[in-house]
């Protein structure tokens, strides 16, 4: 609105109140006018009252929000739980070790087949492991650092990755030695800030995007052509998931403005929001069913958040863990979830009951990323220490 | 974003006068079909049951691994 304004010598009516005045020129909703200095100052304080009594309104929807929620709270989820067996002790240990990348690892993702791992570094390499033999299989360049975002397509003939780049890329994975994987990629999103998560949907036409612009976005693979975009976060978005496929067309995402959303893919609408975290949200991962979802913050809790209930249900923290959870994900009944935190634990908790079951040592510098395999036979965690590790 | 503070501040209330109108259930019941969900897929979680050695391709087969 009046963001600009510059003294002219221009003597002369006053645009608002007609008086012959001094005139500066204002600049409001893109078209400049001339008003004296006293209409000037009402302009100002009527934006500011407007601004005021919006925050108002928000305010207050927020308190109606939060007491329509509360009606439905009768029971607490570990009080439902309350039969339900506890769970004995679990050993898990890492069972194969990922070293190639020559800095931080920031995102890794599962192929279909249940064995090859894509993950991306801070060093700008993409690399395709075969997890059961720890092999490379393919590995490319690109041409950013800080690649923070890479996902394995459906079919398990591609991969989409992106980062510091502001875009989002499509390498198709070939097995002929002679061709050089770099030169088939496809740019397919473009956003105005980094890229922080990407995921195919259900087919390897479509990629859905997550950008410190604020923004996730919709796009066709083939053509680049952005489908559809959404917007609601008031800041970045740090991670998105998409609902198994059972469920219908939605997806959460999280963001630096500490909510998560839930959005209807089709109409771009956001569904429902939640803001109870008190920092950003990392990562998010939908509950097997559809029915709930988990985050993980930089508020070192992670909070599962049932979507029938249109509330959090659930928080998983204990006094001891001070650092933030980076990644997510569930078992493949949702009995357990896997967190991967900066103090370079991963903590394994009991959905349920809220207690945890487990913790495991190995990395040596914070977990970035953690996914469960599709077939819940194993998990797989990368680390700033440049390693992925694969335990079971 | 290119938003101005009133533009984030108007879609924020648009939003939210949405959400208040969902249709929401309660915890009881949908807490109970998490948990019911949870016990129909228990005995196939081989995270939460274990997997014998023989059977799981990430455990150890013994001897030394050739890559």
């Amino acid at each position: 609105m009046c963001d600009q304004t510059f003294l002219a010598v221009v003597f002369g009516p006053c645009d608002k109140c007609s008086k012959e005045k001094p005139l500066r020129a204002v600049y409001i909703k893109s078209e400049q006018l001339s008003y004296c200095s006293l209409c000037v100052e009402m302009v100002w304080l009527h934006e500011n009252e407007t601004l005021a009594s919006l925050k108002n309104e928000a305010e207050t929807l927020k308190g109606k929000l939060e007491e329509e929620r509360a009606k439905l709270h009768d029971v607490e989820l570990h009080q439902v739980a309350e039969r339900v067996e506890a769970l004995g002790q679990f050993v898990m240990k890492t069972r194969r070790t990922l070293k190639g990348h020559g800095n931080k690892v920031l995102c890794m993702d599962w192929c279909k087949d249940k064995r090859r791992i894509v993950s991306s570094s801070q060093d700008g390499k993409v690399i395709v492991w075969d997890s059961f033999t720890t092999n490379k299989e393919h590995a490319v360049t690109m041409p950013c650092t800080w690649v923070m975002a890479c996902a394995y397509a459906p079919s398990g003939c591609a991969i989409a990755c992106g980062g510091l780049d502001n875009k989002c890329s499509v390498y198709p994975l070939t097995f002929d030695k002679n061709e050089n994987m770099a030169a088939k990629k496809k740019s397919v999103a473009m956003h105005t800030n980094y890229l922080s998560a990407c995921s195919f949907t259900n087919s390897d036409m479509q990629i859905l995007t997550a950008s410190g612009d604020g923004t996730c976005a919709l796009w066709d693979v083939e053509s680049g052509q952005l489908l559809q975009s959404f917007h609601g976060h008031g800041a970045d978005v740090l991670c998105l998931d998409l609902a198994p496929s059972e469920t219908g067309n939605t997806f959460v995402s999280g963001g630096c403005d500490k909510k998560a959303m839930v959005w209807d893919m089709r109409s771009g609408q956001c569904i429902q929001s939640f803001e109870t975290h008190d920092s950003d949200i990392n990562s998010v991962r939908y509950y097997p069913s559809g029915d709930a979802f988990a985050s993980g913050s930089d508020d070192a809790t992670c909070r599962l958040y049932d979507l029938r209930a249109d509330r959090e249900v659930a928080i998983y923290s204990k006094e001891s863990i001070i650092f933030g959870a980076s990644s997510v994900d569930f078992s493949l009944s949702g009995r357990l979830l896997f967190a991967g935190y900066n103090d370079y634990t991963i903590n394994v908790w009991d959905v349920l009951k809220g207690s945890r079951v487990s913790i495991l040592f190995g990395h040596e510098n914070r977990v970035s990323t953690l996914r469960v395999s599709p077939d819940g036979t194993a998990f797989c965690s990368g680390s700033w220490d440049h390693t992925l590790r694969v335990s079971a | 974003q290119d938003m101005t503070e009133k533009e984030l501040l108007k879609m924020e209330l648009d939003q939210l006068k949405k959400e208040v109108k969902n249709e929401r259930q309660m915890i009881s019941k949908t807490g109970k079909e998490l948990k019911e969900y949870i016990e129909s897929m228990a005995g196939e979680d081989p995270l939460l049951k274990g997997v014998p050695e023989d059977k799981n391709p990430f455990k150890e087969k013994g001897g030394c691994m050739i890559s």
